[in-house]
């Protein structure tokens, strides 16, 4: 299932942007964050702690179902006079999350995590980007693997000369994405698939931001 | 305009070019040093384009410089740092300065270099990049528009013959080919037996090959390289040959090696040519020649 996958900011970092505020609400989320263990119940209530602890006063917290979705108006609803009470909303979802709650609550919003990728979950507490929704699907011709995202410089005629030993050159712990797809396309017998020559990428298949009407 | 360097790789004599690396600054003296050294000995020389993502002086800067210095400049040219539009606009004006010799790289990434946070854009790859640059001389440029005047480049790449797997490297390598190389420069090679077997394969294509020979100055540097270099390989012997040079004569070991895997490679008509890197100790790029029996 795909994830928005997130990491906790520092506490430097999130010290300093309630600096200023004392009476603070705090929304994690059921969905990726809790799958992620960064925004779940168990995280919600370790910030709590250790905010209450700082001197701050917590006017409440709530795990939302599913924050980035438009319900997400009517459960802050439940939450009314505690949000009220609140100067800031610390909020502990990715940023789709923090985007919908500030479209809903009339707040100062505070994001509590860094976002980082839409990631799919490959095995148990292992999460990979796998897709960066570049708008020109070429995975057709490439064995099913994203070169676009999973070759750190989104190569798509072939490796970089960094690749050493099947890794990417950023990091002997990840696979360089071209002596998969070739590994790949060599068992399938269609490496004619990369030996075409392909010509510079789209960028602006939707231009940013997207939009899309039915 | 068919640059000298071009002449030199079609007359079929054995090539020498070396390269220097543009300084972290203006001072520009020692580059300027490096150039005087190298531009009447060497058929061209390379000036690097930010090399290891570290940011330097421009590697555009640098080749106009030799150009005014009286020498044959290669413009490196990597893909990090420009979308097409910058790359095209750079070849516009390389050419319009009689700067016709161009080295397509991808480039390193950004993470390995001195700007970490920096933007890394890969708008294009090496092999799109020397397509670009034949479409450009066609007259048009990567937006389909007619460019008024001409451009015309002698376009080379890069290859790492000793690449682990080898088989997605020579893939690369034979669309650089199909898109417009006319010269290859190769990573650092040492095991000559191992280049042979590569040069074989690589001889059924149309397109002039530079071995690159980087100056081993100690055992440690060489093992250094094993360790961090992708796809440079110094074989265990060489090490020990290093590793024997009396205390403080070891470069002289290093410039004995690579005069005589220079000179083999020329009594053997293995490639076309070499490609010297010193890196930082170019005034001994002429030792390395003359050891080589080349001067
Ligand atoms: S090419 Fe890669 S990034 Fe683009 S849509 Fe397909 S999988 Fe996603
Ligand atoms: S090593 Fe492989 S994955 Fe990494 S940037 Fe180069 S081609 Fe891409």
């Amino acid at each position: 299932m795909i994830r928005s996958i997130t990491r906790q900011k520092t506490e430097e970092e999130i010290d300093r942007l309630l600096n200023g505020y004392s009476r603070i609400f705090i929304i994690g989320c059921g969905t990726c964050v809790t799958m992620t263990r960064t925004g779940g119940e168990p995280e919600v209530t370790a910030m709590q702690r250790r905010l209450r602890d700082k001197g701050k006063l917590i006017t409440g917290q709530a795990v939302l179902p599913v924050a980035c979705d438009n319900l997400t108006s009517e459960a802050l609803k439940e939450y009314g006079d505690q949000i009220n009470q609140a100067d800031l909303l610390l909020i502990m979802t990715c940023a789709f999350g923090v985007q919908t709650v500030a479209g809903y609550a009339n707040k100062m919003v505070v994001p509590a995590l860094d976002t980082l990728f839409m990631g799919k979950q490959t095995s148990e507490g292992l999460f990979n980007e796998i897709c960066s929704q570049c708008g020109s699907c070429i995975i057709g011709e490439t064995g099913g693997i994203c070169p676009v995202t999973s070759c750190h410089k989104g190569l798509v005629n072939g490796p970089c000369g960094g690749t050493n030993d099947g890794k990417c050159e950023i990091d002997s712990n990840k696979d360089c994405a071209w002596t998969l797809i070739y590994n790949r396309l060599e068992k399938l017998n269609r490496l004619d698939f990369i030996r075409v020559l392909k010509r510079p990428r789209n960028y602006q298949v939707e231009p940013t931001p997207g939009k899309w009407n039915l | 305009m068919v640059s000298s360097f071009s002449k030199a790789l079609q007359s079929g004599r054995f090539v020498v070019t070396s390269e220097v690396a543009p300084p972290k600054g203006t001072d520009l003296e020692k580059m300027i040093h490096h150039i005087e050294l190298l531009r009447d000995k060497v058929d061209a020389v390379n000036i690097t384009d930010h090399q290891s993502s570290v940011m330097r002086f421009p590697s555009l800067g640098g080749a106009l410089m030799v150009k005014e210095l009286g020498g044959e400049p290669i413009l490196q040219m990597t893909c990090r740092d420009r979308n097409r539009m910058a790359l095209e606009a750079d070849l516009l004006f390389a050419a319009s300065r009689g700067i016709n010799n161009v080295l397509c790289l991808t480039g390193d990434s950004i993470i390995l270099g001195d700007h970490k946070e920096a933007k890394a854009v890969f708008d294009l790859d090496s092999s799109q990049l020397l397509a670009a640059i034949r479409q450009m001389e066609k007259g048009l440029d990567l937006g389909g528009n007619k460019l008024e005047g001409t451009v015309s480049f002698c376009a080379g790449a890069i290859v790492t013959p000793e690449a682990n797997p080898i088989e997605p490297q020579l893939l690369k390598f034979e669309k650089k080919i199909e898109a417009g190389a006319e010269f290859i420069q190769t990573q650092a090679v040492y095991d000559l037996d191992n280049f042979k077997k590569f040069m074989n394969y690589a001889r059924q294509f149309p397109v002039k090959i530079l071995a690159g020979i980087i100056l081993l100055t100690s055992a440690p540097m060489a093992r250094f390289m094993n360790k961090n270099v992708a796809g440079v390989n110094v074989p265990q012997d060489l090490i020990d040959e290093m590793a024997s040079a009396p205390k403080g004569r070891a470069i002289e070991k290093g410039i004995e090696i690579a005069g005589r895997m220079i000179k083999r490679l020329h009594d053997e008509k293995m490639c076309d040519g070499v490609h010297i890197m010193a890196i930082g100790r170019e005034e001994l790029v002429p030792d390395i020649m003359s050891k080589a029996g080349l001067i």
